[in-house]
């Protein structure tokens, strides 16, 4: 028994030679290749880039990623302020009737349902960014917190709750928001299941079906948008509250200091530049939410039947490239300027506010 | 405070279910307002001792205790205790008034005495001035006293002192040193401090402990520890130059070196580990003659190398006894100078 055990293990210790070895040769071979060239080029005395200046080197290095960001986003961001002038401008044909500094934007901004809700409704696409960017990031980044600060005190099944946190980050938001529209239907719904278990009468409950009313389905979405925003925070928290010196709990504990001082006056403090970034990060990305609209409600923006529209400011953007209004380009450049300027707006306030409040 | 170590013992676990004995049966006695030096080699167990004491760590066995008090399940806070880490753990988003005040601020203390007693401590330790800065406007001297008069301001029973001046460059080191004995003898704080430097726990302590592996090698006060070793490691350990060690036979009584006759030493026949220290040989008109393999002159003294039974041996003597022209040196030393280790033991035999 003992001898065939033995077998075995030889036999694998040598399977599991013959793979390092192989390994081995391919390192060796592109060594080999590596050392080919260098030698190419020294023999022909071919250096060009250690000649170059360092700021020349530098760009060569950083050539593809700049060469990616340039296409991709500076030339967009340019284009979009040489498109905001352009008055009447036709896509296909690319002309234009003449040019306007500040016509697109008044459009924009008298435009029904953009800033203005629409007469027969009480919503438009900026009170609702606001409402979303304002109830549900700061939510978000105190669950955030009491989660991860949680996570990091719990010894059993840690990994397994770390994990379980983390699902939303790596599961498609699509998918999620078909699954919390499921979870969601007025007939027969998990939430009006579990509702009704508390003697809620459910009949004709709908949250994000023909019937919702605005704060209902607005509900929704924001418990959405908090939940799926949720594991990248608690991620980024849980690893800078690891990262922490043990040592000022360690001397916290000696002065007998109480868990809810440690917390507020010692976590918090040291993790505030990450409390900042998260802060600003998701600042942003509530207010250029869209996805999670589109998941939930479709690309109306709204439950099927109801007079209110739960569109976002990128929502009602992309209606002047792709939807209702097509083509309307220079529009399209006015409402993401407009855009730009509330969270450039709001992210300055930020950072002059946190100069008080954040420990670096 | 008396403190009263009992068969404490640590033993860390690893996964793999490897046990390593940290610290081991360790019996040590602290007088009141004494101030002790925990002195071994890197891994000997010193900052593990410390920190059970403190109740960071859960001893396996043993018991601790502040005078009649066992503490050995206490939780830290409930000890009375002041702890300084090694980098000192300072709050870095708080001003030096707000560290040393914030033990307090856990504590049932008015505010005005509160702030009074964080301004005293300030004073005591010598930093009044600073308590507006940040730790990381402040000199590693200046953040070890705000680190001290944070672990001073509730009034400790013990103090607890982790590698305290390993962070500090060699002039700074010097002088808080002095400040660190000045501020035990001010509050009469029975005092423990954990360091690998021999010659930092020989210069403050009133006594010190040397632990190898976790065992006790003596405890004592430093000269009697130098001038009496009780093992060769104690004597290998304290020293700079170090201590020579070589092997030798008593032969009749005799010290045999380069097989003749050293000196008569009242012990059993047999082969010993021999201790001298170089500071102690004497160089003189008569004496045991050795041929000189190297000599140094380093200005009041000169070190001479030669060789006891093939060992390389350094000898420290007054340069006005000895030229560089010499040829052979003639060397005595005190017979109580001369330290017998048994060969099995290690422990000193022709002393103590």
């Amino acid at each position: 028994m003992a001898n065939l055990q033995n077998k075995i293990k030889e036999f694998f210790g040598k399977i599991l030679n013959v793979i390092k070895t192989f390994f081995w040769n391919v390192r060796r071979f592109f060594i080999n290749i590596k050392k080919r060239i260098g030698d190419f080029l020294d023999k022909h005395n071919i250096n060009f880039v250690s000649n170059f200046p360092n700021w020349a080197k530098a760009l060569l290095y950083l050539s593809p990623a700049l060469i990616v960001l340039a296409v991709f986003t500076f030339w967009p961001i340019i284009n979009a302020f040489a498109l905001v002038v352009y008055e009447n401008y036709n896509m296909t044909t690319e002309t234009v009737t003449g040019y306007t500094i500040f016509g697109n934007f008044i459009t924009v901004l008298t435009d029904e349902s953009f800033i203005v809700p629409a007469s027969h409704t009480g919503s438009s696409a900026v009170i609702n960014t606001l409402i979303i960017v304002f109830i549900s990031v700061p939510i978000s980044v105190l669950l955030a917190l009491f989660i991860s600060a949680a996570l990091n005190s719990i010894k059993p099944l840690k990994s397994f709750f770390q994990t379980i946190y983390f699902l939303p980050y790596v599961t498609n938001t699509i998918a999620i928001g078909l699954v919390f529209a499921y979870m969601f239907r007025t007939d027969g719904g998990l939430v009006n299941q579990f509702l009704s278990l508390f003697g809620v009468n459910v009949d004709g409950l709908s949250w994000v079906e023909s019937g919702a009313v605005y704060w209902r389905s607005m509900f929704v979405l924001i418990f959405y948008s908090i939940w799926s925003t949720l594991a990248f925070k608690i991620m980024v928290f849980l690893s800078s509250i690891q990262s922490i010196d043990k040592q000022y709990y360690q001397a916290a504990a000696i002065d007998a200091t109480s868990r809810n001082r440690i917390f507020t006056k010692i976590t918090i403090p040291l993790i505030s530049p990450m409390i900042f970034y998260i802060l600003v990060t998701s600042v942003i990305g509530a207010f250029k939410i869209y996805n999670s609209i589109v998941a939930l409600f479709g690309v109306s923006g709204a439950p099927a039947g109801v007079d209110y529209n739960l569109q976002s400011i990128v929502m009602y953007i992309y209606q002047f490239i792709d939807g209702s209004n097509a083509g309307n380009l220079s529009v399209a450049a006015a409402g993401s300027l407009i855009l730009f300027a509330i969270i450039l707006v709001l992210t300055l306030v930020q950072m002059q506010v946190s100069k008080k409040r954040v420990h670096y | 405070m008396e403190l009263r170590l009992e068969n404490l013992t640590k033993i860390f676990t690893n996964k793999t279910g490897i046990e390593t004995t940290a610290v081991s049966n360790l019996d040590i006695t602290i007088e009141s307002g004494t101030l002790v030096g925990l002195l071994g080699p890197s891994g000997c167990g010193k900052s593990t001792t410390l920190f059970m004491i403190a109740g960071l760590e859960k001893p396996t066995s043993g018991k601790i205790f502040f005078g009649d008090d066992d503490v050995t399940k206490l939780a830290p806070e409930k000890r009375g205790i002041g702890l300084v880490f090694q980098n000192y753990a300072l709050y870095p988003h708080m001003t030096v008034f707000n560290n040393i005040l914030f033990p307090l601020e856990n504590l049932d203390v008015p505010k005005a005495e509160a702030f009074k007693k964080v301004k005293e401590m300030a004073n005591l330790v010598g930093i009044g001035e600073l308590l507006d800065r940040k730790p990381s406007q402040l000199s590693g001297g200046q953040q070890q006293r705000v680190a001290i008069a944070r672990a001073l301001i509730k009034k400790p029973r013990v103090l607890l002192l982790d590698e305290p001046l390993s962070n500090l460059d060699a002039r700074l080191r010097l002088q808080m040193r002095e400040e660190i004995k000045r501020i035990q003898r001010e509050t009469g704080i029975t005092t423990i401090f954990v360091t690998h430097d021999q010659e930092e726990a020989m210069s403050i302590s009133d006594k010190m402990v040397v632990l190898d592996f976790g065992v006790k090698q003596q405890y004592a006060t430093p000269q009697s520890m130098y001038t009496d070793p009780g093992n060769l490691f104690v004597g290998q350990f304290l020293g700079n130059p170090p201590i020579n060690t070589f092997e030798a036979s008593i032969k009749k009584g005799y010290l045999m070196i380069n097989d003749k006759k050293f000196v008569k030493i009242n012990v059993p026949d047999g082969l010993y580990d021999i201790g001298m220290r170089p500071e102690n040989f004497r160089a003189e008109k008569e004496g045991f003659d050795v041929d000189i393999k190297e000599i140094y002159h380093v200005g009041r003294d000169t070190m001479v190398h030669f060789d006891f039974n093939g060992q390389n041996i350094r000898a420290l003597v007054d340069s006005d006894d000895i030229s560089s022209k010499d040829k052979v040196v003639h060397l005595s030393i005190k017979e109580s100078r001369i330290y017998l280790f048994d060969k099995e033991t290690g422990k000193v035999v022709n002393h103590g």
